[in-house]
């Protein structure tokens, strides 16, 4: 099964940083998806840009509104993802905790719908 | 020759008693393959309608197991095709579902493992105990919503709620590994507990459906018992409720009064029950893990212990207590800790030891507090106060029996008399 582990932390932490902590906190992300690739588990990753970046459209009326700003303003916002494809729950839910996303903020695991 | 009306007969007694004996079995099995736990409760559900008909007609088959089995198979696959998300010409084994030799094998039992599923720590904490109830016993929604005092709908919406999200989500049908064995176990045992607790609120046994609660909480425990001969809480928390089960009968006088322990009568005790908790204490004790359970049914084999010899153990009860009290932190145990001191040391000794309701909101509201606060005060002799503290305890009892006793007890508080209850 497919399962997308979505990453959400306050965005404005990494400014926050001492170049050491950004340094640090790059690499634990990184080792983190080289045991995902080493696994065979990793189908896709991204980091997203920041929400201020963010575009949010929606239709009204069958008119398209474009709207400046993220969906929900938040106090976590999500900021990447990882989708893996593991057996079950478990076994994501496994790979969420080692994920270093969880010493910062909180990862939201949901099964993928097959198509 | 049998009549029409006998075979239809002897059929529902067969469909009766496969039912009882197999339903879980068949469930778990079904669901395990098929990663979906309604769909295999409908499936098992329409191959026992189906068995009600052809039974009476075809005589009842050699192995009923297999029989609803492969009926089971089939309502699941039709199932499958029917609902829409499916293209009619997909291969439906490739997608999980029971090979056909599976039907005529044993059946294993994997009860154990859909257990763990309902207490997977994804599934919300309330619902557990209700779904294993559903899943492996075949309980209504109905019957469970009144035993636990909540809306059928309410119920009903969601224990399918949380099936829904066993599918989904993608919850694994397994008895997890070693290294995280003792952290899943202490979920399915603890849903089970509350089942049993659920069911034992109601002791004077008035609600039938909360009743038979604790008797399908003992046999889920019995379960795990039985599937991990060697995990010590496991027959710990059996030995607990077997304890408990015992004293059912012997809690309430013919008037329907409410027995306090001291003054039951041993003899109504069913010691078949207790010998059997002695027996998986002692099991467990020799595997050299105390735990919760444990210790809880040590608690109460020492209460029997001390009314049937009439030897007292309370400085033996306060070590259990102190014990509990480490593992637990819970001050209902601190309550029942101060009352074991009172009998060793007096009233007031008790009363120090008691938690303090004011540093908790738990126990504010909660009635054997109060009772057990005002019993204490009693015997100190501060009158007045243990009044106070009875007037609380009687108006946050729920249960009649337990009402009438505490006002007894006022009115005797009020005269003066300080004997025990």
């Amino acid at each position: 099964m497919q399962y997308l582990l979505m990453i959400y932390g306050d965005e404005g932490g990494w400014e926050k940083m001492t170049p050491e902590e950004q340094q640090r906190g790059g690499a634990a992300y990184i080792a983190y998806t080289q045991a995902l690739v080493a696994a065979g588990v990793l189908k896709g990753s991204n980091r997203l840009r920041p929400t201020s970046t963010a575009t949010t459209v929606r239709a009204k009326d069958g008119k398209t509104q474009v709207l400046d700003g993220p969906y929900a303003d938040t106090k976590e916002q999500l900021g990447g993802y990882y989708l893996i494809d593991v057996p079950d729950l478990d076994a994501a839910l496994s790979w969420a905790g080692r994920c270093p996303a969880v010493g910062h903020g909180a990862v939201e695991v949901r099964a993928v719908w097959p198509m | 020759m049998l009549t029409a009306e006998e075979c239809d007969a002897l059929a529902q007694s067969t469909a009766d008693a496969v039912a009882r004996r197999s339903y879980g079995k068949l469930i778990a099995f079904l669901s395990a393959l098929t990663h979906d736990v309604a769909a295999a409760e409908d499936a098992l559900s329409e191959a026992f309608a189906a068995a009600l008909t052809d039974w009476p007609r075809n005589g009842s088959p050699e192995s009923p197991e297999a029989w609803l089995l492969t009926v089971a198979r089939r309502k699941f696959i039709d199932a499958l095709r029917r609902s829409q998300k499916l293209d009619p010409d997909a291969d439906v084994l490739s997608i999980g579902v029971i090979p056909d030799e599976a039907c005529s094998e044993e059946i294993p039992d994997r009860r154990l493992a859909l257990l763990f599923t309902c207490a997977h720590p994804a599934i919300e904490v309330a619902i557990r105990a209700p779904l294993m109830l559903q899943v492996i016993l075949g309980l209504d929604a109905k019957a469970i919503a009144s035993a636990f005092l909540m809306s059928p709908a309410a119920m009903g919406k969601r224990l399918v709620r949380a099936k829904e999200k066993i599918r989904q989500a993608g919850i694994p049908f397994r008895v997890p590994e070693r290294s995280e064995l003792p952290e899943r176990l202490d979920a399915v045992l603890e849903a089970i507990y509350a089942a049993f607790a659920e069911g034992w609120s109601d002791a004077a046994g008035t609600d039938a459906a909360r009743r038979d609660l604790t008797a399908e909480a003992l046999f889920l425990a019995s379960l795990v018992a039985e599937m991990l001969p060697n995990e010590p809480e496991a027959l710990g928390l059996t030995a607990l409720m077997l304890h408990s089960e015992a004293r059912w009968r012997a809690r309430r006088s013919q008037g329907g009064d409410y027995v306090p322990l001291a003054q039951q009568d041993c003899e109504l005790w069913d010691w078949a029950k207790i010998n059997r908790a002695e027996a998986l204490l002692k099991n467990a004790a020799s595997m050299g893990a105390i735990g919760r359970y444990q210790l809880e049914a040590a608690i109460q084999s020492a209460h029997v212990d001390r009314r049937w010899s009439g030897r007292s153990n309370w400085n033996e009860v306060v070590r259990l207590y102190d014990a509990l009290i480490a593992i637990t932190g819970s001050p209902v145990v601190a309550v029942n800790r101060a009352l074991a001191v009172a009998e060793t040391q007096g009233p007031v000794a008790g009363l120090e030891a008691m938690p303090n309701a004011a540093e908790d909101q738990r126990l504010a509201a909660y009635q054997p507090y109060w009772a057990a606060r005002a019993e204490l005060l009693a015997r100190a002799g501060t009158t007045d106060e243990a009044r106070r503290s009875l007037e609380i305890a009687i108006g946050l009892a729920s249960d009649p029996a337990v009402r009438r006793f505490l006002e007894q007890r006022r009115t005797s508080v009020a005269a003066g008399a300080s004997e025990e209850p």
